[in-house]
């Protein structure tokens, strides 16, 4: 049977492998029980932390949650409701009750149309996955300007850096508004060089999120920048 | 001599047409995450076999008569590509296809973690771009590979794989003559991990004895498959890490 991690270095595990034993461990995401042997469930790296053996996926599906903070796209209209794709399973119902303006039944299409794209909170997820979004509260907007970008979900952690720090140097190095949604999308706006050096930066992430060599990448691509801000 | 006809199988040194042991595989190799609009992609190659797999969703199901309350469907669609094989083949679904697509969705809902998607679907599409026998074996190892690339949870991966019998002798992994003129098949779908069979279907006969001997050379192969398609997934995120 082939053996994945149970040490502190991370190793790239696949479905099926045993990852660790049951006694003492609590299995967290990305692993099940069977046969008193923990096993991955996902394409990723092993995690131990505190006791608990889970797997980082290397390429996971948007799953929603309530609370997060997303960039939806208008796929559908209604007279009462927008069905906005969240790039997960299922799209995001948002009634106008929830919307931030006063709409009048049947003139949903005015404030927002299919193609748009707007900043919203998940409301609630019910145990069908059904999820209803919400566009109040404070930031929460039709997006009129700038551009959205795709990225890996699972890659939004290393996007952030610890306490928005990697976020924070791209904003300051690209003079850019950067807003990232929890459902692996990315609002970008500022001057055209700005949007463009955070979309290669994105690529960059996409490439390299998941390497140890996404730091110096990412460190080399602001010098380009800065040089090009030179000239 | 067994078989149909006087097609000779094996040859007098014990060895078969295109000199393999009784018990050696075809060679097999495998690509994982080759189409970039896929969720996740697989392709492997096995003997003349090219099979390609790509995996969308989870994605909402439609039309809503085929959701399941409790858990996703996973809507397979296995094809042969018309320039597969040597007579073309007519586009489109046939009995054929709709089989082994059934029989393929069937063992893949089986080791998929299909209850943490209620009423969604997962898209596989299986396409044989060339065919020399063996074609479902390497479709679902496809399938397989990339479910696991798509990032989809699931128990263990299935490897397929086939023996069978000719001249009344038991061989593994049968060619495109071996399977016309052989007297069996035998093709397996194993969990390696955990040595549970996801699917099993048999054409023609074989003794338990001859069964027996069948199986164990399976689960031999599909042990030497899994590392291949192990190494394919790996090879995708550690081979440029620096």
């Amino acid at each position: 049977m082939s053996q994945g991690l149970s040490g502190a270095e991370q190793r790239l595990v696949t479905p099926g492998m045993t990852i660790g034993s049951l006694t003492g461990m609590r299995v967290g995401s990305g692993a099940i029980v069977h046969n008193d042997e923990i096993i991955a469930t996902k394409l990723g790296w092993v995690r131990e932390n505190n006791g608990t053996i889970s797997v980082d996926p290397i390429n996971s599906p948007y799953i929603p949650r309530s609370g997060d903070l997303v960039i939806g796209n208008v796929a559908e209209v209604r007279n009462n409701l927008w069905f906005m794709d969240i790039n997960g399973s299922f799209q995001g119902l948002l009634p106008m009750s929830l919307a931030p303006w006063k709409v009048e039944y049947g003139q949903a299409r005015q404030h927002m149309d299919v193609g748009d794209s707007s900043l919203a909170r998940v409301q609630e997820v019910d145990e069908c996955h059904n999820v209803v979004l919400t566009m109040k509260g404070v930031g929460l907007r039709r997006l009129s300007q700038g551009a959205v970008i795709d990225v890996p979900v699972n890659h939004l952690d290393r996007i952030r850096g610890e306490a928005n720090a990697n976020l924070d140097r791209m904003k300051d190095t690209s003079d850019c508004r950067i807003i990232v949604g929890e459902n692996g999308r990315v609002w970008v706006d500022g001057n055209e060089n700005g949007i463009d050096w955070v979309r290669e930066a994105l690529d960059i992430a996409k490439q390299h999120g998941h390497k140890s060599s996404f730091d110096s990448a990412m460190k080399k691509h602001e010098k380009k920048f800065n040089k090009k801000g030179d000239a | 001599m067994g078989g149909y006809g006087d097609v000779q199988l094996l040859r007098e040194d014990g060895l078969r047409l295109d000199g393999r042991k009784v018990d050696e595989l075809r060679p097999v190799s495998i690509q994982a995450g080759i189409l970039p609009a896929a969720d996740g992609s697989a392709m492997v190659t096995h003997g003349l076999n090219v099979a390609v797999a790509a995996v969308y969703g989870p994605m909402e199901a439609h039309p809503r008569k085929i959701q399941r309350q409790d858990r996703a469907v996973i809507d397979v669609r296995y094809n042969m590509a018309p320039f597969s094989t040597s007579d073309r083949i007519r586009p489109g679904f046939n009995r054929r296809s709709r089989e082994i697509s059934k029989v393929t969705a069937e063992s893949l809902e089986s080791v998929v973690l299909v209850e943490r998607y209620p009423r969604a679907k997962i898209r596989v599409e299986i396409e044989i771009l060339a065919a020399e026998a063996g074609t479902r074996c390497a479709g679902i190892t496809a399938a397989s590979v990339a479910l696991a690339d798509a990032g989809i949870p699931m128990r263990d991966m299935i490897v397929g794989v086939a023996s069978g019998k000719i001249e009344d002798t038991v061989v593994l992994d049968l060619d495109k003559a071996e399977d016309n003129y052989g007297q069996a098949d035998l093709p397996v779908g194993i969990l390696p991990n955990t040595g549970e069979i996801a699917f099993l279907q048999m054409d023609g006969d074989l003794s338990p004895e001859e069964y027996d001997l069948a199986m164990e050379y399976n689960f031999k192969a599909a042990a030497e498959i899994h590392e291949v398609m192990v190494d394919a997934l790996k090879a995708r995120y550690e081979e440029s890490e620096n």
